[in-house]
Order: structure tokens, then C-alpha cells, then sequence
């Protein structure tokens, strides 16, 4: 991999992406090109760094050191002769505001319904009036098949409704990119579906996504990119044939093995 | 023996310091709970000395009792410049030592908040301001308020602290009935009703705006 300028036509590149907690390096030295209209999976073992990297992709961590730049802009900084400079915030929200976020913990507003979640980005951000905002909110909430909720309050709907109504949030301002942070980690494996189902459909649209996932079978199936890493590292880069195929890289196979949902990856 | 008709009769001289304690307490419920706001904000968005500072404060205020704060401001208060008459000195400490209380609830309530929330407004594109307006305060809102009528209730007790030093309210207005009639035991026992209808309407205005809240599944358990 080299440090080369960022590929043109990526949705995201990430440039030599390196963060420290303290002493402590996670990521050391990250190159990543999202490509376009493609779901890009992140996956590894805990710890190895694939949700720091996400959440530096939305500007959730500061990086150490390196650049993120989303459709050619570059986001949070810019690195210039005299070094690193910190974009105002305006820059940084306007940039941000072309990104979606779904939180492995959902993070719905309690004090709003499913309607006023997803509307909430639209009055307050593009200040659009009550009637426009909830009438487009209330299209995607029939992209994720949950018109019939708008009223509920996220403490009245379950876990995998409380997903879908999170992820069309995100979608409310129409990002070019979208941000899955373990999307279905805190659901059971019967509610994981329905999410999974929303987020195979954003994709067949054409939707730009970026998934950290521990959902291999997922990530083999619907990624059209696959990216492991390990102690901070991308170890492995490629399609998911490249990736998980036979004979595998011994860290890959070493992760797979602990794995529970293995026999997924071994369909392919 | 209790006799009802000495009670029935002291009413109309009762009624008027019932109203003195109640708008004391209310006034300085509401001043108290803005100071606490403001003091929970500063704190939290302020520069560090501002925090230090009022946490000094807030540690001194919660660290005494309600009684010596109130001598030393009506007593102390002249020797640097401060001389207050009876009402307003009584309403000033009350209102001091309920926004030091109130912001130390207002501040849990922010810390109760799931930073997942705050970092969801950021990255729709919320300025600081507007996850402050509806997201955060919102969330605290419904988090605090029990714990913010349960400190409005202990501030409703404290204003009878407030007749040592000649504020005509209700425990200082009956004091003195007490001690004309010798009659303690009903004086007393009036005094008791008064502040027990008092924390019953507070009690119903809270559970009222409990219940307004308790939709959003957010309210403390």
C-alpha cells in the first residue's frame, strides 16, 4: 500500500490515520479508499482498532496524525507547510452533515418520537418547516418499514425498530455515505435480520457504506470490500473472495476460528 | 384537649403569613433552580477557574448549616457593605443555598446523559448550542425532576428558618400565637397542616409534570 493522494472518485480516503488514547497507539498508520456506491466491511478482533477508525471517519475521535478526506474535502483537518490546522467548525459540520452515523446503541432521542428523531436534523440543520421536515422524515421511516411507528416513542419500540428508525435519521439529510458502528451487536439474532434486511437494501440502491460488523456472513455477502485488521493495522484488503478464501492469511483463520458465526464465512 | 374552634379562629392572621412563606419559597425555587442551571452550565462549559471556583462555592454553601449561612449574611452582611432587611436577606440565602443544591442535581443529570446522544446531534451537523437546546436539556429535564421537587420540598422547610431573623412568615407569625395564648400544642399542630398543604400542592404540580414526561420512558426509575 503506499501514501499516495487519495483515489479519485473515492467517497472516503483515509490517509496515513494514526491514534494514540495516551501512550496507547490503536491505529498505526491507516490507508483506506471507500470506493463509491460500494458497502465497505471492517472487521477484526475487539480491540483492533475497526471502530476507533469508524469513528474517526465522522470526526467522533480526533486523529493523531493523518487526514480523512470525504468526497475530496478534507474533514476535521487539513495539513498544511506549517503543519496540521484545525477546520472551523462550520467546515467540519457541513462536511459532517454528508455522513450518516448508525451507533451499535442506536442513541435515539428518548424525548422524541420516532417521527420527531427523524425529522429533527431537517428543522434544526436545513430549518425546513414542521410540515416539510415530517413529511420527509416520514418517507424514510417507509424506507425502513416503520411509517406505522412514527408515533412511538423509542422506550415503546424494540430494539431492531429503534435500529431501523436510527438509521433512517441518519439518512434524513440524504448523506453520500453512510456509517454502520456494529450495527446489530446489541440485538438478538432474531431482530438482527430486519436490520440487516434495511441495510442490504441501502446497498442494492447504491448507497456508499462503511460497516464495522461482527456479522461475517454479511459483511462476505453484501461487501464488496472487505478490510481486516489486527493491532491497528489493515492486515488484509480486498474483495470478500480475496479476503476469506482458501488458503487463508493464519491471523484471518486464527480470528475466524474463535469465531461463533464461522460457518457463515466458510460459505464462500 | 385540641380545641378546633381556637384554631378556626387564628386562621385570617395565619393566612397572611402562609402567603409570605409561600411566595418566599416560590421565589426562590424558581430563582434558585435558574442560579442552578446557570451554575451547571458555567461550570460545564466555562474555563476551568470558573469551575474551581464555584465548586469552592457550592462545597462552602452545602458544607454548613442553612441557619449559620443566614446569620452571617443578615449579621455579617454590614460589616462589608451588605445590609438587608429581613425579606429580601431571607430570600437571597434561601435562594444561594437551593441554586447550590440544585445545580449539584442539574450536573448528575447532565452526567446521566449517554454521550451516544450527544455525538448522534453532532454528527446530523447540531452546533454545540442546538444539542444543548434539544437533546441535552430535554434528556436532563426529564432525568432531574424528581430529585428537583423532592430539594424544592427540603427549601419549603427551610423558610421556617427564616422568622430568626423577623421574616413574618408562617413558623414566625404562630411562634408568636403560641407564646400569647399558650395554646403550643394547636398552634403547632396548625403549623404543621399549613406546611403539609404546601408540600402537597408542590408534590401534585411535580407528579403532574412527572406524568408529562413519563411517555418519553426517560424519567428516573
Amino acid at each position: 500500500m503506499t501514501t499516495a493522494a487519495a483515489t479519485v472518485g473515492a467517497a472516503l480516503s483515509v490517509r496515513g490515520l494514526v491514534k494514540r488514547f495516551g501512550d496507547h497507539e490503536v491505529l498505526s498508520g491507516i490507508d483506506l479508499d471507500v470506493p463509491a456506491g460500494a458497502v465497505t466491511c471492517l472487521v477484526g478482533p475487539s480491540g483492533s482498532g475497526k471502530s476507533t477508525l469508524l469513528r474517526c471517519m465522522a470526526f467522533l475521535e480526533e486523529a493523531s496524525a493523518g487526514t480523512v478526506l470525504v468526497g475530496g474535502e478534507p474533514l476535521g483537518f487539513v495539513d498544511t507547510p506549517e503543519g496540521r490546522r484545525r477546520l472551523p467548525a462550520a467546515r467540519i459540520r457541513a462536511v459532517r452533515s454528508g455522513i450518516g452515523m448508525v451507533f451499535q446503541q442506536f442513541n435515539l432521542w428518548p424525548h422524541m418520537t420516532a417521527l420527531g428523531n427523524v425529522a429533527a436534523a431537517l428543522r434544526v440543520v436545513r430549518r425546513l418547516e414542521r410540515a416539510e421536515a415530517e413529511a420527509r422524515a416520514m418517507a424514510q421511516l417507509r424506507t425502513v418499514g416503520l411509517e406505522g411507528r412514527a408515533g412511538h416513542y423509542p422506550s415503546q419500540l424494540s430494539g431492531g425498530q429503534q435500529q431501523r428508525v436510527a438509521i433512517a435519521r441518519a439518512l434524513a439529510l440524504e448523506p453520500r455515505l453512510m456509517l454502520f458502528d456494529e450495527p446489530t451487536s446489541s440485538l438478538d439474532p432474531e431482530l438482527t435480520g430486519e436490520v440487516l434486511n434495511v441495510m442490504r437494501r441501502l446497498a442494492a440502491d447504491g448507497m456508499t457504506m462503511v460497516v464495522v460488523s461482527h456479522e461475517i456472513g454479511f459483511a462476505a455477502s453484501v461487501g464488496q470490500q472487505v478490510a481486516f485488521l489486527d493491532g491497528g493495522r489493515i492486515l488484509l484488503r480486498g474483495t470478500p473472495q480475496e479476503v476469506f478464501r482458501k488458503p487463508r492469511h493464519p491471523r484471518l483463520d486464527q480470528f475466524l476460528d474463535t469465531y461463533l458465526d464461522r460457518g457463515a464465512a466458510m460459505l464462500v | 384537649m385540641l380545641d378546633p374552634s381556637f384554631i378556626v379562629a387564628q386562621l385570617p392572621a395565619v393566612l397572611g403569613a402562609a402567603a409570605v412563606t409561600a411566595w418566599i419559597w416560590a421565589a426562590s425555587a424558581i430563582l434558585g433552580v435558574a442560579g442552578g442551571v446557570g451554575i451547571a452550565l458555567a461550570r460545564r462549559f466555562g474555563p476551568r477557574p470558573v469551575d474551581l471556583a464555584l465548586k469552592f462555592s457550592i462545597e462552602m454553601v452545602r458544607g454548613s448549616p442553612f441557619l449559620v449561612q443566614l446569620f452571617l449574611l443578615y449579621y455579617g452582611g454590614p460589616y462589608v457593605g451588605l445590609s438587608l432587611d429581613p425579606v429580601p436577606a431571607g430570600l437571597l440565602a434561601l435562594t444561594v443555598y437551593g441554586a447550590a443544591y440544585y445545580s449539584e442535581i442539574i450536573r448528575g443529570g447532565f452526567a446521566a446523559v449517554p454521550p451516544g446522544h450527544v455525538e448522534a446531534a453532532a454528527c446530523l451537523g447540531f452546533t454545540h448550542a442546538q444539542t444543548l437546546l434539544r437533546v441535552e436539556i430535554p434528556e436532563v429535564a426529564a432525568v432531574v425532576l424528581p430529585a428537583l421537587v423532592n430539594m424544592t420540598i427540603l427549601l419549603l422547610k427551610e423558610t421556617a428558618v427564616l422568622s430568626v431573623i423577623t421574616v413574618p412568615e408562617l413558623t414566625m407569625a404562630i411562634s408568636a400565637i403560641g407564646s400569647e395564648s399558650y395554646r403550643f400544642v394547636e398552634a403547632l399542630f396548625l403549623l404543621a397542616l399549613f406546611y403539609w398543604g404546601l408540600v402537597e400542592g408542590c408534590g401534585v404540580l411535580g407528579r403532574f409534570a412527572e406524568a408529562r414526561l413519563a411517555r418519553f420512558g426517560v424519567a428516573a426509575p
